[in-house]
């Protein structure tokens, strides 16, 4: 027995199916780990990340630097959590930062210019937000139109209003105003962040207790899974597509309040990258851009994972050039490794 | 479940009222003729097999019955009440579940979440009231109890996600479900049409324990030998409208296309009607 290498002593199969084989190769059990936890891969990616970059950039861990780190992907984090819940439902929304723009110009030109309290233009605010959310969800839903085509005739829409609205002109706000609350920042020791990161996490943890615990969570991945399915097994498919457009509008408002905080004020011509950035963040973190597999969690991670190397390849003097060329090869890789996944069988 | 259910086999000679009842049905799309008056009465504990060539009308016939189509004129039946079924969503609240040739589960979810789909259970006090939180334990025990019920060995692990089973697990899946919420009837639109032999078998073991759970059981398949095996009695659809009732005990499959093609006409004595 000890010298019989070969094979295990195994009882003798009683049919066919007892041959089919029960262990799995290395590899396929590596599937199978990642096919039920989403967001390891990325986390094993960020985790390696922030390691490598820590040893080649002196500079990179160090509190300053990882501070200034979470605050720079505070509105794209904010923007990935409404991003996620529509990838989810196989949807994409391309619109999504200049909404925000729109959103922030908004609040923004209401308290400078016609002095209202800004409270209540923040609130304002938030209500447009939530308004471009629902109007790409009603396009979406109602006339059953692909979410490629409504978000990138929205985003026009908002790209031209924001531009009409703001007539060209970035306005900066007095530091104290509650609009630019969010770029506040408050220390613990040598670690300072802004209102806005915190503002964004508490984004994650709603969202995320929300897709993971409420039947409505369930029924958005059932129907980014399979729509008709979930439309047989009794889900109000067309209430649960809209509902995820609203709930990126809510999102985009909040984000638009982070971003009022970043820039000091309110700038037409911010929103330009966040659109894809939010799209990346999202696609790296894990979550299929088929639909009904992912975590709000890993977007988190995603947008982490983007300005980690952003930081760490600046830090380490590398041509700004490459970490463009890096997020690319991210993005690729991340989709491949979903493909792979999805091909789990038992 | 219906009283029915505790007696013993076979439970449809004690069944008195049918369960589900559909006379006249009259189908209309545009100027085809789906269903031509149509009467079909199902009883607690069989089994009733729905064969007929393509175009016959089995599914037009079904999606009555499911609540999918509304029919233009005829009246349906639950336990000797009348009904009108607007949506799919109003047939099952009346007992009547389906499973589509399309199957209707989501394959990124367990199996316990699916079985639980558009049903989930909240949690008892503030946590499900409030915060709307689910209770995962209790669908997880009540899931597990429900397949070990009906004596599925194949699915171990009550946390697996669909798309990890085999076509036949799956289906087992969606006819599980069938049983696992007070149902009384199961309609099953061509549940083996996919499967190997092996699970087919397993999903008509499966039929039988709804029968023996006390279900009615419509089954709508072109697999003869399957009907054969599993039907107490097989209606006959051709040309819209309701050729025979047969059994297996008085017909063979011969006869039974035969009946299909309109090769044989059956009169009404000679036929299972109940």
């Amino acid at each position: 027995m000890s010298n019989d290498t070969s094979q295990p002593a195994e009882a003798p199969p009683a049919s066919a199916e007892d041959l089919v084989p029960t262990r799995h190769t290395p590899a396929q059990r590596l599937q199978h780990v990642l096919h039920r936890n989403p967001a390891l891969s990325p986390l094993i990616v960020l985790i390696v990340a922030v390691i490598v970059f820590g040893i080649v950039a002196d500079n990179f861990l160090r509190p300053q630097a990882l501070s200034l780190l979470v605050q720079q992907m505070a509105v794209v984090g904010a923007l990935a959590v409404g991003q996620t819940v529509i990838i989810l439902t196989a949807g994409i929304d391309l619109s999504i930062g200049m909404a925000m723009v729109l959103s922030s110009l908004v609040m923004v030109k209401l308290n400078h210019d016609q002095g209202v309290p800004g409270f209540i233009a923040l609130l304002i605010g938030l209500a447009v937000g939530l308004l471009t959310g629902l109007l790409n969800g009603l396009l979406v839903t109602k006339l059953s139109l692909p979410p490629f085509i409504v978000t990138l005739g929205t985003l026009s829409i908002f790209t031209a209003l924001s531009l009409l609205y703001a007539a060209g002109q970035t306005i900066a706000l007095d530091p104290d105003a509650l609009l630019v609350w969010t770029g506040k920042t408050i220390s613990i020791g040598n670690v300072s962040v802004t209102w806005g990161v915190i503002l964004m996490l508490l984004l994650y943890a709603v969202v995320g207790f929300a897709l993971r615990n409420t039947a409505w969570g369930r029924h958005l991945y059932a129907t980014g899974d399979d729509a008709e399915a979930s439309r047989l097994a009794g889900i109000n498919t067309g209430r649960v597509l809209l509902s995820a457009y609203v709930l990126a509008g809510a999102t985009v408002g909040v984000a638009a309040w982070i971003v009022c905080g970043r820039v000091g004020g309110a700038d037409p011509n911010a929103g330009l990258n966040y659109n894809l950035q939010s799209i990346t963040a999202v696609v790296i973190g894990g979550t299929s851009l088929f639909g009904g597999r992912g975590l709000v969690v890993g977007s988190l991670i995603g947008a982490l994972i983007v300005q980690v190397f952003n930081s760490g390849l600046a830090l380490a003097g590398v041509d700004p050039n490459y970490q463009v060329l890096a997020t690319g090869v991210l993005v690729i890789l991340a989709v491949a490794v979903d493909q792979w996944i999805r091909r789990v069988r038992a | 479940m219906t009283e029915t259910s505790a007696a013993p086999r076979p439970a449809a000679e004690a069944a008195s009222q049918p369960i589900l009842e559909a006379e006249g049905l009259v189908k209309l799309f545009g100027r085809v003729v789906g269903l031509r008056g149509v009467d079909i009465r199902l009883f607690p504990g069989e089994v009733l097999a729905v064969i007929g060539d393509n175009g016959a009308g089995k599914s037009t016939l079904i999606k009555c019955l499911s609540g999918a189509m509304v029919p233009d004129r005829g009246t349906i039946k639950v336990n000797g009440e009348q009904v009108s079924f607007r949506s799919t969503q109003e047939a099952r609240g009346a007992g009547i579940e389906t499973v589509y040739q399309t199957l209707a589960v989501a394959p990124a979810l367990d199996i316990a979440s699916n079985l639980y789909l558009a049903r989930e259970l909240r949690r008892p006090g503030i946590a499900g009231s409030v915060f709307r939180m689910l209770d995962k334990k209790a669908m997880e025990r009540h899931s597990e109890e429900h397949i070990r019920s009906l004596g599925i060995s194949t699915l171990q692990n009550i946390n697996q996600a669909v798309e990890t089973l085999s076509g036949g697990q799956r289906q087992v899946v969606a006819v599980a479900r069938t049983g696992a919420f007070g149902s009384q009837v199961a309609i099953l639109d061509e549940p083996t049409a996919a499967l190997g032999v092996r699970e087919t078998a397993q999903v008509l073991r499966l039929v039988r324990d709804l029968r023996e759970q006390g279900l009615g059981v419509i089954l709508i398949s072109h697999n003869m030998p399957n009907v054969f095996e599993t039907a107490d009695r097989i209606h006959v659809q051709r040309l819209g409208g309701r050729a025979a009732v047969i059994s297996p005990q008085t017909h063979s499959m011969q006869d039974a296309v035969a009946i299909m093609t309109g090769a044989m006409t059956v009169p009404e004595a000679e036929q299972s009607l109940r």
